[in-house]
Order: C-alpha cells, then sequence, then structure tokens
C-alpha cells in the first residue's frame, strides 16, 4: 500500500481524536459529574471538566433512593439467562436445521425467518397479553422468554453450521456417535466464533433492552437497571450527580466487558458481516 | 452460502432428533413471536382492553386512527426521523470507515472507542444527553463560553426531536462503521491507485470509486437503519418523557402503541391497529429499499 506523507497522517490523528471526543467525550462527562461533591458547583462556565475534590459519595446516595444494585442484579440474572438460552436453544436449532436430513426441514427453517420479518415493537401489546395469561407478567421470567431463543440467533448458527466441511463428521459417524454426541463434541467446538457472538449480542441485548421490562414490570423491587434509570430519571431529575452515578454503574461493566472481548468481537461481527 | 447436502445419507439419526433439537427454539418463537403476531391482527379488529375480552369492530379501529390528532403527530414524527436519520447513518459512518482503515499505529484503540457508544444501553445514552442538553449542561455550558445560547434543546418541540435524531445517529455511528469497514476490505486497493495514477483526487475517487464498490453495503445500512428509525422509541420517550415532549407534539409511533395498549384501562384493539400500522410501514419500507438494491444490480 501507499506511504502515507506525514501531513496525511497529522490529518488523520487530528480527526481520529475530534471522532474520538464526540464519541468517547460524554461518557467521561457523566463520570466527572458523578464524582463531583454536592457542594462543587457543576454548572461552571467554563464547563469544569475535572471534579475538584473526587468523591464517591454520589454512588452510596443513588443506592440510598433507589435499589440500584438489585437493579443491576436484577439486569444480570435476565441477561445471564438470556446468553444461556440463546446459546444452546439457537446452537441446537441451528444445528438441526443445517445438519439433519428430515422432513418439514423447510417449514421450520420459514417459521425462523417469518419470526425474523415481525418486529418486536409490532407485537409487544400481544406479547404483553400472552404472558399475562400465562400469569408471568412482572416477573423477570416474562423478560427473558420472548427473547429467550431469537430467530437471528438461529439463522446465524444456522449458518455457521452450514459452513462446516462435511467430512468433520463422518468419522465419528463411523465411530458409532449419536447425533447428540456429533453436536456436542465435534459441531459446537467448531463453530465457537459465532457462539461467543451470539452470547455477547445476547448479554447486550438483555442488558440494554428497555421498551419490554418497561411494558412488562410494574413493581419497582423488579425492574432492571434500564427501567430503574427512567425511575431514577424521572423521580431526581433534578440532581444530575445522583442520575449520572446511576449510569455510570449501568454502563461500566459493559464497557469493561466489551475492551476485554473486543478482539473477538470486532473478528466475529467482520465474519458475520462478509458472509452476509 | 455453500451449497452440501444437509446431512449424511443415508439418516444417521432417529427421526425425532432434530425436532427435539428444535423443540426450544420454535417453542419460543411460537409462543412469542408467532402466536402474539397472529393475536396482534386479530385483535386489531376487536374492542379490547386490558381488562375485558372485547367483540369485533371491524374496521372501527382504523376509522379510529384517521380522526385522532396523536396518530397523525407520531406517524410524521416516525416518519420525519426515517427523512432525516437514514441519509446520515448511510454516509457519516462510512466517512468514519475510510478514517479508521488505514493501518496507522493506534487505528485499533480508535476503532474500540468510536464503538462505545454502540455498547453503552440506549437509555444510558439518552440520560447522558439529557444532562449534556440541559439548559445548564455542557452543550450550552460551551455555547456560554463562546457567547451564545443558551439553547433549550428539550424544551421545544422542534429541537427536541431533531436532538433525539442527532443521538440516533450518534448511536448507530460505530455500528454501521464496522459494517462498511467489512465491506472496504474486499475492495481491490488497486482501483484507488489507478484512479490516483489517471489524476483524480481525494473526492473524485471517493465517488467513483468506493461509493460503487460499497454500494450494496449502503443499501443494507440504508434498509437497517431506516427500519430501526421508524419504530424508534427509547430515544424520544427518554429524551420527551413519557406523554412526548410540550403539548404531546414529540410522540412517535411506537410511543403511542406504549401509551395506548398499556396500563389499567388500556385500548388493547386500538393499540393493536396502531401495531399493524407500524409492521406494514416496517415491510414497505423493506421492500422498497430491496427494490432500490434491485435496480442498482441492473444497471
Amino acid at each position: 500500500m501507499k506511504r502515507i506523507s506525514g501531513w496525511e497522517k497529522a490529518l488523520r490523528y487530528l480527526l481520529l481524536l475530534a471522532v474520538l471526543a464526540l464519541t468517547v467525550g460524554p461518557f467521561l462527562w457523566q463520570l466527572s459529574t458523578s464524582l463531583k461533591s454536592t457542594t462543587e458547583d457543576i454548572y461552571t462556565s467554563p464547563p469544569a471538566f475535572l471534579p475538584e475534590h473526587p468523591t464517591l459519595d454520589n454512588y452510596s446516595g443513588v443506592a440510598d433512593i433507589v435499589p440500584v444494585w438489585d437493579y443491576a442484579l436484577n439486569s444480570l440474572k435476565v441477561a445471564v439467562a438470556n446468553v444461556l438460552t440463546n446459546c444452546v436453544g439457537a446452537a441446537m436449532a441451528g444445528y438441526a436445521l443445517a445438519r439433519l436430513r428430515f422432513r418439514g426441514r423447510k417449514a421450520a427453517r420459514l417459521a425462523f425467518v417469518m419470526a425474523l420479518l415481525v418486529p418486536l415493537e409490532s407485537i409487544i401489546i400481544a406479547q404483553f397479553t400472552t404472558m399475562r395469561d400465562l400469569e408471568l407478567n412482572n416477573t423477570l421470567t416474562a423478560v427473558v422468554l420472548p427473547g429467550a431463543v431469537s430467530s437471528l440467533n438461529v439463522l446465524l448458527m444456522r449458518n455457521a453450521f452450514a459452513n462446516l466441511p462435511y467430512e468433520i463428521e463422518e468419522a465419528a459417524v463411523i465411530d458409532g456417535a449419536n447425533v447428540w454426541q456429533r453436536f456436542v463434541r465435534i459441531g459446537l467446538p467448531a463453530v465457537k466464533g459465532t457462539l461467543a457472538v451470539v452470547a455477547i449480542f445476547a448479554f447486550m441485548g438483555a442488558w440494554d433492552d428497555f421498551l419490554w421490562p418497561l411494558i412488562v414490570l410494574s413493581d419497582s423491587d423488579k425492574f432492571t437497571l434500564t427501567v430503574g434509570l427512567d425511575y431514577l430519571h424521572g423521580t431526581f431529575a433534578n440532581n444530575p450527580r445522583l442520575v449520572a452515578a446511576g449510569t455510570i454503574i449501568a454502563v461500566a461493566p459493559l464497557i469493561v466487558m466489551f475492551a476485554c472481548l473486543q478482539r473477538y468481537f470486532f473478528r466475529g461481527v467482520g465474519e458475520g458481516a462478509v458472509k452476509g | 452460502m455453500s451449497r452440501r447436502p444437509a446431512a449424511p445419507s443415508p439418516r444417521t439419526h432417529r427421526a425425532a432428533s432434530p425436532w427435539l433439537f428444535l423443540l426450544p427454539g420454535l417453542a419460543v418463537v411460537s409462543a412469542f413471536t408467532l402466536y402474539p403476531f397472529l393475536t396482534t391482527v386479530h385483535q386489531a379488529f376487536t374492542d379490547t382492553r386490558t381488562l375485558t375480552g372485547g367483540s369485533w369492530v371491524g374496521l372501527e379501529n382504523f376509522r379510529t386512527m384517521l380522526d385522532d390528532e396523536q396518530f397523525a403527530v407520531g406517524l410524521r414524527n416516525s416518519l420525519l426521523y426515517v427523512v432525516m436519520v437514514v441519509p446520515c447513518t448511510v454516509l457519516l459512518p462510512l466517512l468514519l470507515a475510510l478514517l479508521v482503515r488505514k493501518q496507522i499505529p493506534g487505528v485499533t484503540f480508535f476503532r474500540a472507542a468510536f464503538y462505545t457508544p454502540v455498547v453503552a444501553s440506549v437509555v444510558v445514552v439518552s440520560l447522558i444527553w439529557v444532562w449534556m442538553l440541559d439548559d445548564r449542561g455542557l452543550v450550552n455550558g460551551i455555547l456560554a463560553f463562546l457567547g451564545a445560547g443558551p439553547v433549550g434543546f428539550l424544551g421545544d418541540e422542534w429541537l427536541l426531536l431533531f436532538s433525539a435524531m442527532a443521538l440516533t445517529v450518534w448511536k448507530g455511528l460505530g455500528y454501521y462503521m464496522i459494517i462498511y469497514l467489512a465491506a472496504l476490505a474486499n475492495v481491490p486497493p488497486e482501483l484507488h491507485e489507478a484512479a490516483a495514477v489517471d489524476g483524480a483526487g481525494a473526492v473524485r475517487r471517493f465517488l467513483s470509486v468506493t461509493v460503487p464498490a460499497v454500494r450494496s453495503t449502503m443499501v443494507l445500512v440504508g434498509a437497517l437503519s431506516s427500519m430501526a428509525a421508524f419504530k424508534v422509541f427509547s430515544e424520544v420517550y427518554l429524551l420527551a418523557g413519557p406523554t412526548g415532549g410540550p403539548a404531546g407534539q414529540d410522540t412517535t409511533l411506537v410511543m403511542l402503541v406504549q401509551r395506548v395498549g398499556t396500563g389499567l384501562n388500556g385500548r388493547v384493539g386500538y393499540a393493536s391497529a396502531l401495531s399493524l400500522v407500524v409492521f406494514a410501514i416496517t415491510l414497505v419500507l423493506m421492500l422498497l429499499v430491496l427494490r432500490a438494491d434491485r435496480r442498482e444490480e441492473l444497471r
């Protein structure tokens, strides 16, 4: 590739830093606000980017007002459950669609494709009445169930399994391995990358979801973090320090997780996008 | 996609095995997506309420819609959202992808950092921007320092809606950037070099080499972002509040569905009819974009 001139390099870094300020700056500003004590004026002009006397008071303060750690635990339960159900359910269904021959395979695949075409936003009211009929409303189970096995993940896993060379299973067939053994010992290890992407998306999707938990949860002790934050914002909108502390609690685990996994993540997403 | 046979033949599993594999997935998808969809279609023609089963009212709900001022506002805002947001999400992330594409030191850090708003939940970023756009927030603080403002971003119906759009674009930048990066990786660098030898400048090369090469990706991004923009809920809900801003003028269609269909006396039937409109328009958007794609291929 052509070598880059010094000027172009400088310009590129300047632009990169500008975009960095625009994308990450707001998070740092929120972090800074959450660390400012009540004695510090947060409305100064020019704005003060660093807290004078950093304090963690707002973090304990927000926990005194709303049970933010309980909300975080609720979100964690929902997210972990969502990861497990999606990885297991989507891998199993994807394996059957890609590697097993049976009557009704096309119909089964069609069911997942049709489900993919239905926007969740257009069925939330009916999902709510379905949950009511099952007497599950206002439970964390109801938060997990509608997305427990997403059709997108099923089709992603189907593609991953379909791309595996056929020969790798043949030896196992000859050795007399049954279909469950082939799935667990040969199929799953070969699609780890896609499985990781499914897991990350399932975790982030559940941790970030807002509309559905807002609709299905009514008792404040069942709230997930996103619904709890909206509640906090509505009740204490006049104290940006507390709201800031709450949002940092909500976003920090995700950013840490993402920072650790981003290498695999970008690789997986890139692969998925190329293959379409 | 590869065209291999789906499984070894002769059959190497019991007849029931595939269905056991499919059971969890099919059960969830049928019970919580396909069945609710059929329920939505049915309820759209009834006057069901939260606590009372309804009776068949034919097209009554759709007639109500025509006179419903909030429906008109919601439809206007949701469509406006598509018109304003989509061009930005098709173009800006492409420019960003070009910026982070070259392998210069530190660029992987910038890529990951630009992705942060995508990772953060929409509630978190909305609340951050509520604070940034506050009358005394950071944006107005900077404006004041420059001798301008303050601007009441969240008090005016239009400024509020535009702020929410800007937030949606900002949050999506990193996501679409990654999609473009994958597409750009498939563009042979020789094309650029040839154009450069021919004396084409950066803008010229962008328009006549890069854009044609990633055109189908642009269509894909347009499709994804137009459907997402039309169904917008969280950003506007959080910036404007549950009632949809000044005089409800910032309500979007999905906000209306949520407001009408929930609560003890929710008009489930009417909300289902509104949901069908959301579904139908989403489908139309998808078909339009797919058709645009096909026309490009014929060219």
